[in-house]
């Protein structure tokens, strides 16, 4: 099978997980306790990198804009500087990706060591749906958790920025929070948030999926692993380019 | 439709026909090019036991993930209980299953769940009551004589244990089938010995129809050799058949290149004369 033919397979494999996720939603056992179990895992437990991330992130911001600013007199913009390319672009992005290195390959070798232990065949042997029971509240958990875990991000590199504006560059903070306030619009916010929803979407399909047709033992578990995290991260990167045209239209009066 | 299909055994008025727990009626499968299945017919009835024997990637495995709606058969009709499956949706497939035990060969338990677990596994599911669930669990365990295990992570048992837990977790529900998928693999003698002993009680005691797919001729001296029987104590004791008793609920098949090479009783199969099946037998 040629590249493109096995493109277009995954992509049809992809596509009836889809379809299964959607019916099985309309049927019970939902598996409640299931998604409150990933959301801790995936949540909680992804909380303290992200928020690192976003810490850093914030804090080079200022490092690299602030010699520029301050070369054109606009030292006190240094917050709407942040804030804009935080939470319209970076914290989504970088929190997506975060996310997709730790929880993405986790998801896709927990399944893949399931697929390959043959615990997926004794699932579906025992009359359980692997896609209601397994995927879809990995999914559902994702969707929910990292638009949260993206706001954490954001406001620990809006404090950083600060942070290192005063330190650094003696910014006083009043100035840093009121550039911020007046850079933030409401769309602004609500792009940073709809980003995630979908971000978190596709890297719970992409690595259940790859986690779910894992072959060839445990060298299979560790290349569907690296697929995972590979191909959700692309994903997460191109979807954001639609997604930022997509919302700039929506939300004329900005600019995503 | 289905009795159209069905080959139930007609019996005269008044008495109602048997129809054959599992049946297989030219099933045909192929995987690209190759064929894994090729015209396969076969029946299995309430209580007996069926063996499929074969060497590796001749289609054993298949029959049984065909007979659980894993995969779906190309051509042919696969009755259950004189249901025919191949059209069922997964939802239909779901609820047929629920009346079907599956033994993995490596025991397939869930890692993340205990023993005990493992075996609630398909009650908690259904929503069964707790103490319900508890008694079920340490019904199955006894059976098993893995009782003192309830408590222990999968990764805590040795090979023979998790085949044993996998048994009692497939026969929780009391299916009429239990399909056993090479559970002797890579076993000690006595423990293989002591999941035969579990297949032949199913067999005789609980009168449950199985397919037992294996490649291992002790298998086939134990299960077409012996048959249990229950003492005034309520003790289970394993006799031989010999001239007194003659098994005729255990047949096996023989699968080469997906095509069945011979069906039939155990002193049959001995005295064929093919090379293939003499030297799968005798091992030269």
């Amino acid at each position: 099978m040629g590249p493109f033919l096995k493109l277009l397979s995954e992509l049809q494999e992809i596509a009836n997980l889809v379809v299964r996720i959607v019916r099985g939603l309309r049927k019970s056992p939902r598996y409640f306790d299931e998604m409150i179990r990933q959301m801790d895992l995936i949540g909680v437990g992804s909380i303290a990198i992200v928020c690192l991330t976003g810490f850093f992130t914030g804090c080079v911001l200022i490092l690299q804009a602030f010699p520029t600013l301050e070369y054109y007199g606009q030292e006190a913009e240094a917050g709407r500087s942040v804030a804009i390319a935080l939470i319209r672009e970076l914290g989504p992005v970088l929190c997506a990706l975060m996310v997709a290195g730790r929880v993405g390959s986790a998801i896709s070798a927990e399944l893949g060591a399931m697929v390959v232990s043959q615990q997926i065949e004794a699932m579906r042997a025992l009359g359980t749906s692997p896609v209601r029971k397994l995927v879809t509240p990995r999914i559902i958990a994702l969707i929910l958790t990292l638009p949260l875990l993206t706001v954490a991000g954001d406001i620990f590199g809006l404090f950083g920025g600060g942070l290192l504006a005063r330190q650094l560059h003696g910014l006083d903070t009043n100035v840093y929070i009121t550039s911020l306030r007046m850079g933030i619009t409401i769309e602004d916010i609500l792009g940073g948030v709809i980003k995630p929803i979908v971000f978190g979407f596709i890297i719970g399909l992409v690595s259940c999926h790859k986690g779910l047709t894992t072959d060839g033992g445990t060298v299979g578990v560790g290349r569907s692993t690296t697929d995972a995290v590979v191909a959700s991260s692309v994903c997460v990167i191109i979807a954001d380019f639609f997604l930022s045209k997509l919302l700039q239209g929506f939300f004329t009066s900005t600019m995503f | 439709m289905s009795e159209e299909i069905s080959t139930a055994i007609k019996l005269p008025r008044g008495l109602r026909p048997i129809i054959p727990a599992i049946e297989f009626k030219n099933v045909y499968l192929a995987f690209d090019e190759q064929v894994v299945l090729d015209n396969v017919s076969f029946t299995v009835r309430q209580g007996e036991t069926k063996l499929v024997l074969g060497g590796s990637g001749t289609g054993k495995s298949t029959v049984i993930k065909l007979i659980l709606g894993l995969i779906k058969p190309d051509a042919g009709h696969i009755l259950i209980d004189g249901e025919d499956i191949v059209p069922h949706d997964d939802q239909e497939l779901m609820q047929m299953r629920r009346k079907i035990g599956m033994v993995f060969q490596e025991g397939a338990l869930f890692d993340s769940l205990s023993v005990y677990e493992n075996v609630a596994y398909r009650l908690t599911e259904d929503g069964i009551d707790d103490n319900e669930v508890e008694h079920e669990v340490r019904r199955m365990l006894r059976f098993v004589d893995l009782e003192d295990a309830v408590d222990k992570m999968p990764i805590e048992l040795s090979g023979g244990m998790r085949r044993r837990v996998g048994i009692a977790r497939a026969l929780v529900g009391n299916p009429s089938i239990v399909l056993f998928d090479e559970p002797t693999a890579g076993l000690d003698p006595p423990t293989a010995r002591t999941i035969c002993e579990l297949a032949i009680k199913l067999r005789d005691l609980e009168d449950v129809a199985s397919i037992f797919v294996t490649h291992e001729m002790n298998n086939l001296k134990y299960l077409c050799g012996e048959y249990a029987i229950v003492d005034r104590k309520g003790n289970v004791h394993f006799k031989e058949e010999g001239d007194d008793l003659c098994l005729i609920n255990t047949e096996v098949i023989m699968l080469r290149d997906g095509k069945i090479i011979f069906s039939g009783k155990d002193e049959q199969l001995q005295k064929v004369d093919d090379p293939y099946i003499t030297r799968f037998l005798r091992g030269k």
